[in-house]
């Protein structure tokens, strides 16, 4: 009973803590603010870069072009030889026929030409499509299938795909770099202005030292209020952040300048960019109150 | 062993002032002690030790059994709860009404809220302060202020008052009033009492023990003593 007793009064210590020095938790919870704001705008730039880059890289195929000569089985045997490499995460079959079929689909002029060609003298080529598990690898596997008999030719966009492929990897390293950084400036700034506020209750903490209380029990109210802090600084950034992109999402129609960047629907991240940031506020609050108190309990 | 024990105590602080000389003291359960001396004679940094403000260089400094000296910085409230101490400026919370100055002292323990409202009330009534309780420490009167800080070092019954020059912002009246407040804590109570002061006219009125420190010798120990110049 007892130690929940004094867990009990020292969270209801905590509120009047945060609204006895009231001017100073608005300090606190300012730079939260700030700070998370910034943070939840780089976590959507993230999302959206990531998810960006994973829709294209879906999108890379690899095609092999069969020999005219193949037959049912060696068509079979190419499959199955083409399987049993790793980095292939799926194939499929595509014969003249269907290629055939969906080109006379596409236009008028096409249909009138093709419909002139039975199965036997179809000028098209069976082909196989390819995606890969590590795009990164997409050149080696390439090379790999060419070395398969009856094939003529595999092609994936050599060149570009590369390029591509590397300027994604980039763009996805710098922005965790940047959410990463973002998160220890946070704590830092946050630790630092929490250290300032509780200068002025240098007092309190020595008094409380004086009367003997633990350690652990000066510094509970304080943990205790970090967490209030960072919460109440998480609130402006969510309704910010989540409502703001929603807005954006909706005015661009959910693409940007062209409708090859499809941006995320909100509805699928807003909930988890939420939970983000309370909780990197509460924590950071709360370590930065920690850290804080520290310095002080040495009298 | 007696309650308070100095056992060849040196104090020599970072700065290189040597504040304490080899001091051997004893102090039993329900004595009053006066603790005097010029200012920068010691007696400040004896009563440092007392609640572990300050560690001795060499020596053992026992409190209620407690080796202050290997006291580990995480485990010194363990000492200060068995301790009330008063201080010259008080030390009060100016945004805690009396009431919850005296009470702060008993949040600690996780008592009831009926125990808590018990013993503050107790404590006040000893420094006869019932009357003031929703007043906050600036509308007080320095005596006031003083009594109020009394009465948070003896709400949790420690077993040693130690005070630090309480008298030295009060004028000689309220002195004497504060004097008899911590008296009647001695009497009544059964408390220790071990006082720094250097006012000779309240030294002289109470005719206690009284521990003369001088150039952080102890140059002088007598019972019923007076504060007399040639000695210091």
């Amino acid at each position: 009973m007892k130690p929940f007793r004094i867990l009990k009064s020292n969270f209801l210590e905590s509120f009047k803590g945060v609204f006895r020095n009231f001017s100073l938790s608005i300090a606190s919870i300012t730079c939260i603010t700030i700070t998370l704001i910034l943070v939840g705008f780089s976590i959507f730039v993230t999302l959206n870069v990531n998810n960006f880059t994973a829709e294209i890289e879906k999108d890379m195929t690899i095609v092999v072009f069969l020999d005219r000569k193949a037959s049912d089985e060696d068509i079979d045997a190419i499959k199955e030889k083409i399987e049993s490499l790793d980095n292939i995460k799926k194939i499929t079959f595509n014969s003249k026929e269907d290629v055939k079929k969906s080109m006379q689909k596409e236009s008028e002029i096409f249909n009138t030409i093709l419909s002139e060609y039975t199965e036997s003298n179809n000028p098209l080529q069976d082909s196989f499509l390819i995606k890969v598990e590590d795009i990164n690898r997409i050149g080696d596997t390439a090379n790999e299938i060419q070395t398969i008999e009856k094939i003529t030719l595999v092609k994936y966009g050599e060149g570009s795909v590369e390029e591509l492929v590397k300027i994604f990897d980039l763009v996805k390293k710098i922005t965790y770099i940047a959410v990463v950084a973002l998160v220890i400036v946070t704590a830092f700034l946050i630790s630092n202005t929490i250290k300032i506020t509780i200068q002025s209750r240098k007092r309190e903490i020595e008094i409380r030292r004086l009367v003997g209380a633990s350690n652990a029990f000066i510094r509970q109210p304080f943990f205790f209020e970090g967490i209030i802090i960072g919460f109440l600084g998480s609130i402006i950034p969510i309704a910010i952040c989540c409502f703001g992109y929603s807005y954006l999402y909706e005015r661009l129609g959910g693409k940007l300048f062209t409708e090859i960047i499809r941006l995320i629907d909100p509805k699928a991240i807003n909930y988890m960019v939420m939970v983000a940031l309370v909780v990197i506020g509460v924590v950071v609050g709360a370590l930065g109150s920690f850290r804080a108190v520290r310095k002080y309990l040495k009298v | 062993m007696q309650l308070i024990e100095f056992k060849n105590v040196y104090k020599r602080y970072q700065n290189g002032v040597s504040a304490l000389c080899d001091v051997n003291l004893e102090i039993s359960k329900g004595e009053f002690v006066f603790i005097i001396g010029e200012s920068g004679s010691g007696k400040s940094t004896i009563i440092k030790l007392l609640y572990r403000q300050e560690k001795p260089t060499s020596g053992e400094v026992f409190v209620g059994g407690i080796n202050v000296a290997r006291l580990r910085n995480g485990k010194v409230y363990k000492l200060r709860r068995k301790l009330g101490v008063v201080f010259q400026d008080y030390k009060l919370l100016p945004k805690l009404t009396v009431y919850e100055n005296v009470a702060f002292a008993l949040e600690i323990y996780g008592l009831k809220k009926s125990e808590v409202r018990r013993r503050t009330l107790e404590a006040l009534e000893q420094v006869g302060l019932k009357d003031k309780l929703r007043s906050f420490p600036d509308e007080l009167a320095g005596g006031e202020q003083q009594r109020v800080s009394i009465a948070r070092a003896i709400v949790n019954n420690p077993k040693v008052l130690i005070c630090d020059e309480p008298t030295g912002n009060l004028d000689p009246k309220t002195s004497m009033e504060v004097m008899r407040v911590i008296e009647s804590i001695n009497n009544d109570l059964g408390t220790t009492v071990i006082m720094a002061t250097h006012d000779e006219k309240i030294v002289n009125k109470m005719k206690k023990r009284v521990v003369v420190i001088d150039k952080g010798l102890v140059v002088d120990d007598t019972m019923k003593g007076k504060y007399k110049n040639e000695t210091i």
